[in-house]
């Protein structure tokens, strides 16, 4: 019996365990029996005016777990989703993302690592590396794109058909040995999207920033980007089997109520519009989400914006203030109604002179005085700039007809890229190198030798604009065809202009989409510009050091933008044919049979009449005769002649079986 | 006992059928002939009601949105480019002004400065758009015209795909018409730079038209859809030294402005609205006309005519018209015609109440009145407006152009009118807007009786068919008589060779002629280098040419007429018709009015053909009825004759001048017809040869 008990008091024991844990880990981190922090959830918000009067909405959601053995598959914050599709699958890092809108480079930014990350082509993107064997990793990545179908609602499953991912090797991430990379970009987003995005945080939309998230104000925006993203832990707790992030980012740009005040020709009217969260998004934060670590609230001043208000205020005597603060807070442009809680400036060195700033409320203290809403007022006119890409690129389709046509990818200077380098470095020697991946279905039949590089309108010799290149050309119905290379362009470039000539392919009947005259898509190709960084560093504040959204700005990632989605137009059958296929089908069987019984029953009634009237000799049945005599003649006659005679045959007949054959086969 | 079973073999029926067409061939040929007029002239009556073919359109299922505040915006828009006109500033300053409406609305702003091209004649591009390359060698450097282009961008959408609004405007010269089309489509963009429903991007072309509507809308397609990057445009600007005004334009003082000289582009053309505001005196209603041919007859798809006809009626009231020849209107052949087929009509639904195809006169005067202008418009190959250019990238458009009542633009009341206007194009936009995919459903071979009706390809067929059938019957019975005269007449090796030789002779003679037809297409290529001035001298000497050039043709390879008799006109003719029919049959599938025009010109001429001396020599009544006739056929067939004939019938003989002819096709190759090459490469060539028969010499 004594035996017997003691199993069964140690098993009470671990089954109330995990239950215990959740009233332990409320408010803070899970605390590891180790000691150190085993699985944390951060939620943050981004509020950043735009120049052209839009507000920027950046929700960041940030689940950290290690990877540990002390209970097993189970996590307390963590989605068991994820994670069991990270375990199956041997994910080592994946993007997912769903776009509805253009990110525009020329007025929302192209150089901070907000659009430099956030701004994604329309539909879906996804792209996964796998600490799996080479061999495979493309069975890996078709089981990944179906789970995720599943989770999110989408036709993920789309990209599992080797026709529609590639393999990149340089070009779209640096350093990636297992990656698959694929876009849908016809795919609708919508509510049942963001549902099951929703449903992974821990909080859902229940608590905390994530209450923000009324449907009908997101979807109001003029860009809408929710994207999921899992990187390895940076903190290597065993060596071995490090942790995984879930970083799930809700990117957002709204125009503030008033949409447009009437335009007059002057440029006194350009106050940018007032706007609070509340009536931006919606709703305001009713509190924190309890399960989180940290909840903060950011609201950023750009580079441009901070520059202009130090000049405003430089020329503008103010009175109400004698000391002036560096942080800005009041200045005579616009009013925040909250005073932040921290302010953080951006430090090292900067293109432009002036620095970003960085306005932080954390939200853990607005529950006690009611909810947290945030109005900025602007008192007066303000006009900036953004930061911009150092070349701005388009792509676009040249030529007309169904037959042929080309690909244009242009870049054109911003003027950012001379105060990059023109001042420190020499301009001979110096090089911009820009990173082009471009994917091609294989329905559009790109010849990659008719590659033609222009540089400020002058046709260059491609081996000396081209530092490298990697081609794999398309396979009907198999492969699309993929390009990667490394542009080296002088640093004082103006413009730049790469065309890639193409013949437009036919596909079966069967392979068109219901809405087949719309065109056809070619995704996005990525540009990359490898030794420009969009990093931002603040200076360090005790409450933002964990940050994890300040985290991410600083990270050292390259500048990244997208092109436009091209729609080519194919020939398209008239899908109607069929009912005439059928129609003239049927008549020619028609035909063909009536004559055919025709001639087989009049050459037997000829033969009848041959048979009764033998006078008569038509060709025909000199023929037959003939045959006839030949056939009696045969058996003594030499055995040459036979033999050439049934060879004769032989050959003919082989040659009626092929033609079925090939008939078979290719008709 | 075998008696009755070996009768003689019976051929297939369908070669029965043949025998018995060919036997009675002049029976066939004139029945065939003048069903196939009938038909034409029933094709009115056979029309049928538009209807909106593809669902997803759903025009005029939203109500407009186009408020008052946009309109007066337009209005104050209006009044700064009359005033900037009166005070006579630069035309560089209004295109600013423009831009600035535009940029202020939020969209972006772009400048396209090109060089207008002196048309010339070139062989070698005549279907195919011209190669860019070539095309900078002959910009004319002195006088250069700067595009205006604004585009909206869907807030949600993709970007894919884009509308195009054209507004042809004359920064020097403008009136306050051209002026109130700035407005109207001012008014319309600046609510599509606020509205969310937006799917595709909306690009606003303001064509600077002092060189021609057409070339500054075909400059910018060509600029959006051909670029040319490197070394020639380079050529171009240091040729054409690219001056200051256009960089002038750049407003450096306003940041945010997105005004810049690049190019901008939006996705893949789904429609395009050219839209004019033209005074013609209407007394009592707005009313707008359509235009819709574009080179080589190419139709818009009928789609795109039906939702701004529906819209125009049902939802603005507006009075749609489309081209008619007014002149046939009048006609009195015309009205007799009509009021039999009412009678007709009458007595058929008197018969049996169900059958319903009489129509009244009056419409149907006017139907035939316009189904002419569609057929002509069609035929000529020549492009009706700027809504041309678009074709040629297999982009539909339309030209709408309003007219505003009298009433209302004496009393400067503008803004009803740009309301009404500006509904109608915003209620279009919204209908392609809506479009999931490009237009495909309805028709692009049609031809318009009323903006309201049209006939499909496969009525408008029928008559052709007709026309066109009794052709090979006829070139057929041809040879089997000539075959069966000679056989009757000859049995030996001999014959059977000089049978064969006529044969080919024939042969030769019509290949040779239509190599002929070749040059003298080519000559004006020769003549324009020549540097004649007067169009008459051109004709001259184009005529000269080519009788020259026929002379030469019979010196050296000899159209020399074998011994042989009665049979070879014969022959000659059989092998003409062949030729008829496989020409017209030909450019039936490249320009369907110009066949149809061809086949009701040379069809009659190329049947009835006969020589002229064994008329004479016959001299019956009847023979001399064919010689009158051959010999009015023969002129009306010679396209000179034909195109005088036409233009006196239409504008009176009295303004008829020799060298309308030559400025005539000048026009055509300007506008690269093919009208052009049937015209030397088929008609020419059969008339020549109908002329051979006609000519002949035993």
């Amino acid at each position: 019996m004594e035996l017997l008990r003691r199993p069964i008091f140690s098993l009470l024991l671990l089954l109330s365990l995990p239950i215990s844990f959740p009233s332990i880990s409320l408010g803070s981190a899970v605390q590891g029996e180790d000691g150190h922090r085993e699985e944390e959830f951060t939620e943050e918000l981004l509020l950043k005016p735009l120049p052209d009067r839009k507000v920027l909405a950046h929700f960041h959601f940030e689940n950290t777990a290690q990877r540990t053995q002390s209970y097993g598959r189970h996590h307390h914050l963590f989605p068991k989703a994820i994670s069991q599709l990270v375990k199956k699958f041997a994910v080592r890092e994946m993007e997912l993302s769903f776009t509805q809108g253009r990110w525009n480079y020329e007025s929302w930014g192209g150089f901070d690592p907000i659009s430099s990350s956030n701004a994604k082509p329309p539909g879906v993107e996804l792209w996964a590396t796998f600490d799996v064997p080479p061999d495979q990793v493309d069975a890996s990545w078709k089981n990944l794109t179906h789970s995720l179908s599943g989770l999110f609602c989408a036709s993920i499953n789309f990209l599992e058909s080797s026709a529609t991912y590639s393999a990149p090797e340089w070009a779209f991430q640096p350093a990636s040995g297992n990656l698959r990379y694929g876009t849908l970009p016809r795919e609708a987003v919508c509510t049942e999207n963001l549902t099951p995005w929703l449903k992974l945080l821990p909080c859902r939309d229940k608590a905390g920033i994530s209450s923000l998230m009324d449907r009908p104000s997101i979807y109001r925006g003029f860009y809408h980007s929710q994207r999921l993203r899992l990187r390895p832990a940076k903190i290597i707790a065993d060596g071995a089997d490090s942790g995984i992030v879930l970083e799930q980012t809700l990117t957002v740009v709204l125009q503030p109520n008033g949409f447009r005040t009437k335009s007059s020709h002057s440029s006194e009217n350009k106050i940018p519009p007032t706007w609070a969260m509340s009536s931006l998004l919606g709703r305001k934060i009713e509190g924190r989400c309890v399960l989180a670590k940290s909840s903060n609230v950011y609201l950023q001043l750009e580079r441009g914006l901070v520059a202009e208000l130090n000049a405003l205020k430089e020329n503008q005597e103010f009175v109400g203030t004698t000391v002036l603060n560096d942080d800005l807070i009041e200045n005579p442009a616009f009013e925040i109604s909250v005073k932040p809680d921290w302010v953080l400036k951006e430090v090292g060195n900067l293109p432009t002179g002036s620095s970003s700033l960085m306005y932080g409320y954390s939200i853990g203290k607005s529950t006690d005085s009611g909810p947290f809403d945030l109005h900025l007022t602007w008192k007066s006119p303000m006009v900036w700039s953004c930061p911009r890409p150092p070349l701005h690129a388009s792509r676009f389709l040249m030529g007309s007809g169904n037959e042929r046509g080309a690909i244009a990818i242009s870049l054109r200077s911003t003027g950012l890229n001379e105060g990059l380098y023109g001042s420190n470095k020499d301009k001979e020697s110096c090089v911009l190198p820009v990173n082009v991946f471009q994917v091609v279905p294989w329905y559009i039949k790109v010849y990659f030798h008719t590659i033609k590089v222009f540089i400020d309108e002058q046709r260059k010799a491609v081996p000396d604009v081209i530092e490298k290149i990697r081609v794999s050309p398309s396979e009907d119905k198999v492969l699309p065809g993929v390009m990667e290379m490394v542009l080296k362009l002088p640093c004082g470039v103006k413009s730049a202009a790469m065309t890639l000539e193409f013949d437009k392919g036919f596909l079966h009947i069967d392979e068109y989409p219901p809405d087949a005259n719309q065109g056809f898509d070619i995704p996005s190709a990525i540009i990359t510009f490898p030794n420009v960084e969009a990093a931002m560093h603040f200076n360090q504040f005790s409450s933002s050091d964990k940050s994890p959204l300040l985290s991410r700005f600083r990270e050292k990632n390259p500048v990244q933008s997208y092109t436009e989605v091209l729609l080519v137009p194919l020939t398209t059958p008239d899908f109607s044919m069929p009912y005439n296929v059928i129609t003239i089908t049927c008549t020619v069987f028609a035909l063909y049979f009536g004559s055919l019984l025709n001639v087989l029953r009049k050459r037997a009634s000829e033969e009848e009449r041959l048979l009764r009237a033998k006078g008569r000799s038509s060709p025909l049945s000199r023929l037959l005769a003939k045959l006839r005599r030949k056939k009696e003649v045969e058996p003594q006659s030499s055995t040459t002649s036979s033999s050439l005679f049934s060879s004769k045959l032989v050959v003919k007949i082989i040659l009626v079986a092929a033609i079925a054959i090939c008939w078979q086969y290719f008709g | 006992m075998a008696a009755p079973e070996t009768p003689k073999l019976k051929p297939r029926p369908i070669v029965r059928l043949g025998i018995l067409l060919i036997s009675h061939n002049l029976v066939v040929s004139v029945i065939c002939c003048i069903s196939g007029i009938v038909a034409l002239l029933l094709l009115p009556i056979l029309a049928k009601n538009t209807y909106i073919s593809e669902n997803a359109l759903m025009p005029g299922s939203a109500n407009p949105m186009l408020s008052t505040q946009d309109v007066a915006d337009a209005n104050k828009l209006v009044k700064d480019l009359m005033d900037l006109k009166s005070e006579s500033t630069s035309s560089d300053k209004m295109q600013r002004v423009v831009a600035e409406y535009i940029s202020d609305l939020g969209a972006e702003v772009g400048y396209q400065k090109f060089y207008p091209q002196s048309d010339q004649f070139n062989p070698l591009h005549f279907f195919s758009l011209p190669d860019p390359g070539t095309l900078q060698e002959k910009v004319n450097c002195s006088s250069f015209a700067i595009n205006v282009i604004g585009i909206a961008r869907a807030p949600r959408g993709d970007g894919k795909e884009a509308i195009v609004l054209v507004t042809p405007y004359n920064f020097e010269d403008a009136d306050l018409l051209d002026a109130l089309s700035v407005g109207l489509t001012y008014s319309v963009f600046s609510l599509l730079t606020q509205v969310t429903w937006l799917a595709k991007d909306i690009i606003w072309l303001v064509a600077d038209s002092r060189c021609g509507e057409y070339s500054s809308v075909a400059a910018w397609l060509r600029d959006y859809q051909t670029p040319v990057f490197g070394s020639s445009s380079a050529a171009d600007s240091s040729t054409c030294d690219s001056s200051n005004t256009f960089y002038g334009l750049k407003d450096s003082s306003v940041i945010e402005r997105k005004i810049t000289d690049n190019f901008r582009r939006a996705g893949t053309m789904a429609a395009a609205l050219v839209i004019k505001v033209i005074d013609k005196s209407e007394p009592f209603e707005d009313t707008l006309s359509l235009y819709a041919e574009a080179s080589n007859g190419q139709m818009p798809n009928l789609d795109l005519i039906n939702i701004v006809n529906y819209l125009a009626v049902h939802r603005q009231g507006l009075h749609v018209k489309v081209q008619k020849l007014t002149s046939l209107i009048n006609a009195k052949w015309l009205t007799v015609l009509a009021q039999i087929f009412e009678y007709v009509g009458v007595i058929a639904r008197r018969l049996n109440p169900q059958w319903k195809f009489g129509i009244p006169a009056a419409e149907y005067v006017d139907g035939t009145a316009t189904l002419a202008s569609s057929l002509y418009n069609q035929a000529l190959g020549v492009p009706t407006g700027p809504h041309g250019a678009f074709r040629d990238y297999q982009v539909d458009a339309v030209t709408l152009e309003f007219s505003p009542k009298v009433y209302s633009m004496s009393k400067g009341r503008h803004k009803e009118f740009l309301v009404q206007g500006g509904r109608l194009i915003e209620g279009v936009i919204r209908s392609v807007n809506n479009l999931l995919e490009k237009f495909h459903q309805s028709f692009f071979l049609y031809l318009l009786t009323s903006p309201g009706r049209f006939v499909s390809v496969g009525v408008y067929m029928i008559p052709f068919a007709l026309l066109v059938t009794p052709l090979p019957i006829m070139a057929a019975s041809l040879y089997t008589k000539t075959n069966n005269l000679d056989s009757d007449a000859e049995t030996n090796d001999l014959s059977i060779y000089q049978k064969s030789f006529t044969w080919l002779n024939a042969a030769k003679k019509v290949l040779l002629v239509h190599l002929w037809g070749a040059i003298v297409s080519l000559l004006p290529y020769a003549i324009c280098h020549l540097g004649v001035s007067t169009p008459a001298m051109n004709l001259a000497v184009w005529s000269m040419l080519s009788v020259l050039c026929y002379l030469l043709f019979c010196l050296i390879l000899g159209v020399r007429s074998a011994k042989s008799g009665k049979a070879q006109w014969a022959v000659l003719k059989s092998a003409t018709l062949s030729a008829v029919f496989i020409g017209l049959c030909l450019m039936s599938v490249v320009n369907f009015a110009t066949a149809e025009f061809g086949a009701l010109l040379l069809v009659p001429m190329c049947l009835v053909i006969y020589p002229l001396k064994s008329d004479l020599h016959a001299g019956g009544l009847m023979n001399f009825s064919r010689m009158a006739c051959n010999l009015a056929l023969v002129l009306i067939g010679f396209p000179p004759a034909a195109f005088i004939l036409l233009k006196g019938a239409l504008d009176g003989f009295h303004s008829i001048y020799v060298g309308d002819f030559w400025i005539w096709v000048e026009s055509l190759w300007a506008w690269n017809s093919a009208t052009y090459l049937y015209i030397t490469m088929i008609h020419l060539p059969c008339w020549l040869l109908c002329l051979h028969v006609l000519l002949h010499t035993r």
